[in-house]
């Protein structure tokens, strides 16, 4: 290896170097070549996991795009669909290369018949562009949206079908884009593995914990007076990776995004990893961190949120196209004040009720938010129910 | 044998609901009442929490006729390998 092998504990966004190939090589060093049995032998010892959302084993993923006799063809999804996620556009804005490294170690060791980079459309994506100019990439923008980044409504888009997932019965792995076996994964796990490819899996996983390797981008928003997109390693204590973007008086903090879970401000000493961040039904999925103030009434706040992710519903399964907007609905009357003691039942049932009955995650996701909302603020819930807010109490006390 | 049960390497057979055509209003429920219910918008609810449910033997020849009787083609059934 003809460069140093980084020893910070900050790998991927300080060191990006931007849309300058030269200055990347320089950095990073050339792209190894490795074959598929390395790579994956590599990837397989590293422990890498996705950093879109789903936290699935990446060798696992490849593996089972090896495994088919057809060429398959490599996407690097950089959707982003959370709204209260960042990272993946900061990333790409920062460190081009390293994405694009990911993703042509991957299209050669195997054979891959194309690779694409898909990016929102209403990104720029003049720097990136500039960067997969020659290296064989097809940048792709498409339309945005919540859902539009789920793997099977990526495919359906590169297919030139609309923003909507499609029945998981088969396997994008077995029958993606074009009919042929592809492999998607979110652009910072293909910049993880051009480092992991790059410095060896026991570089990757002198960091993190044992069971939960690496580093992650986190996307930090809300009440902080410094918002923004950090790298910690996995296993971080939440309180301390939030300290850098000096949160305010924290009521409670939104882990993993709108598909994610409520960590109350008793539990700021979890560490972030599926394992602990399970203890609150949460993981940490794309790395975000929503810091809600204390001041703020969560249940508003929460019910605003299953407003939109009724509203993002794609509308093509009948659980989640007519389950969600009545979640919502009953959600918004009980933040509004309505004293009706049946509804935090009501709630939890339709939460239950939509659950893995979508062709997506979504209806899950959104089920997981409302039914930690309802845990997670259960004083809220109670007071709600009294004709009354903590939340407005202290409002006015300050 | 209780609903579900797959023992002594016997292959179980899975009920897969395409919920993208799915359609609701459900003959499927009618054909397969110990294994689906309708939710309150006329869909299809397995009775146990189970995404693609396993078909009791005694239930296989009825879950096949829920399968071609389905109108929008949203039901298959499928071993899992
Ligand atoms: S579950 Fe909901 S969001 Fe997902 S495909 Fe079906 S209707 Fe669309
Ligand atoms: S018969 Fe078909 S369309 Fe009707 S509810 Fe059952 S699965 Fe849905």
């Amino acid at each position: 290896m003809s460069t140093a092998t980084p020893t910070t504990r900050t790998r991927l966004l300080l060191d990006g170097t931007g849309p300058d190939r030269e200055a990347h090589l320089a950095r990073y060093g050339p792209l190894p070549r490795s074959g598929c049995v390395d790579l994956l032998t590599t990837v397989q010892d590293s422990g890498l996991t996705g950093r879109g959302g789903g936290g699935f084993s990446t060798a696992t993923k490849i593996r089972a795009v090896a495994a088919s006799p057809r060429r398959p063809v490599v996407v690097g999804n950089g959707l982003e669909g959370e709204p209260l996620s960042a990272k993946d556009a900061v990333l790409l804005a920062r460190n081009p290369h390293l994405v694009l490294d990911g993703l042509e170690l991957l299209a050669r060791a195997l054979r891959a018949r194309s690779a694409i980079l898909a990016l929102p459309e209403a990104a720029d994506t003049t720097a990136i562009g500039v960067a997969a100019g020659d290296r064989g990439v097809e940048v792709v923008p498409l339309p945005g949206g919540f859902v539009a980044g789920q793997e099977t409504a990526l495919v359906n888009q590169l297919d030139g079908g609309p923003a909507m997932p499609r029945d998981p019965f088969t396997r994008v792995t077995d029958a993606g884009v074009g009919g042929r076996p592809t492999l998607v994964l979110n652009v910072e796990t293909l910049a993880q593995l051009a480092l992991v490819v790059r410095y060896g899996a026991s570089w990757f996983t002198s960091i993190g914990v044992d069971d939960d390797p690496g580093s992650s981008l986190f996307t930090i928003s809300g009440s902080v007076r410094h918002p923004g997109v950090v790298e910690a390693e996995r296993g971080s204590v939440l309180r301390a990776v939030l300290a850098a973007a000096e949160p305010r008086k924290i009521g409670a903090v939104l882990v993993g995004g709108y598909h994610g879970a409520w960590v109350p401000a008793s539990g700021l000493g979890v560490r972030l990893t599926d394992r602990e961040l399970a203890t609150y039904d949460a993981s940490v999925g794309a790395g975000v961190l929503h810091v809600l103030d204390d001041s703020a009434c969560p249940l508003a706040h929460a019910a605003e949120i299953v407003d939109y992710l009724a509203s993002e519903s794609a509308g093509q399964c009948g659980p989640c196209l007519n389950g969600l907007p009545r979640m919502a609905d009953d959600l918004r009357r009980l933040a509004a004040g309505a004293r009706d003691p049946a509804l935090p039942g009501a709630i939890r049932r339709l939460s239950r009720l939509v659950t893995g009955r979508g062709a997506c995650a979504h209806p899950d996701g959104s089920a997981r938010f409302v039914a930690s909302t309802l845990d997670v603020f259960r004083g809220h819930v109670a007071a709600h129910l009294e004709g009354w807010c903590p939340s407005a109490q202290r409002r006015a006390a300050s | 044998m209780p609903l579900g049960a797959a023992e002594g390497g016997v292959v179980t057979t899975r009920l897969h609901i395409d919920w993208t055509r799915c359609d609701g209003h459900g003959s499927c429920a009618e054909l397969l009442p110990e294994l689906l219910g309708l939710d309150d918008f006329g869909f299809p609810v397995v009775r146990f929490a189970e995404r693609d449910p396993a078909i009791p033997r005694r239930d296989e020849e009825a879950a096949r006729h829920a399968v071609r009787s389905c109108p929008v083609m949203a039901l298959r059934l499928y071993e899992p390998g």
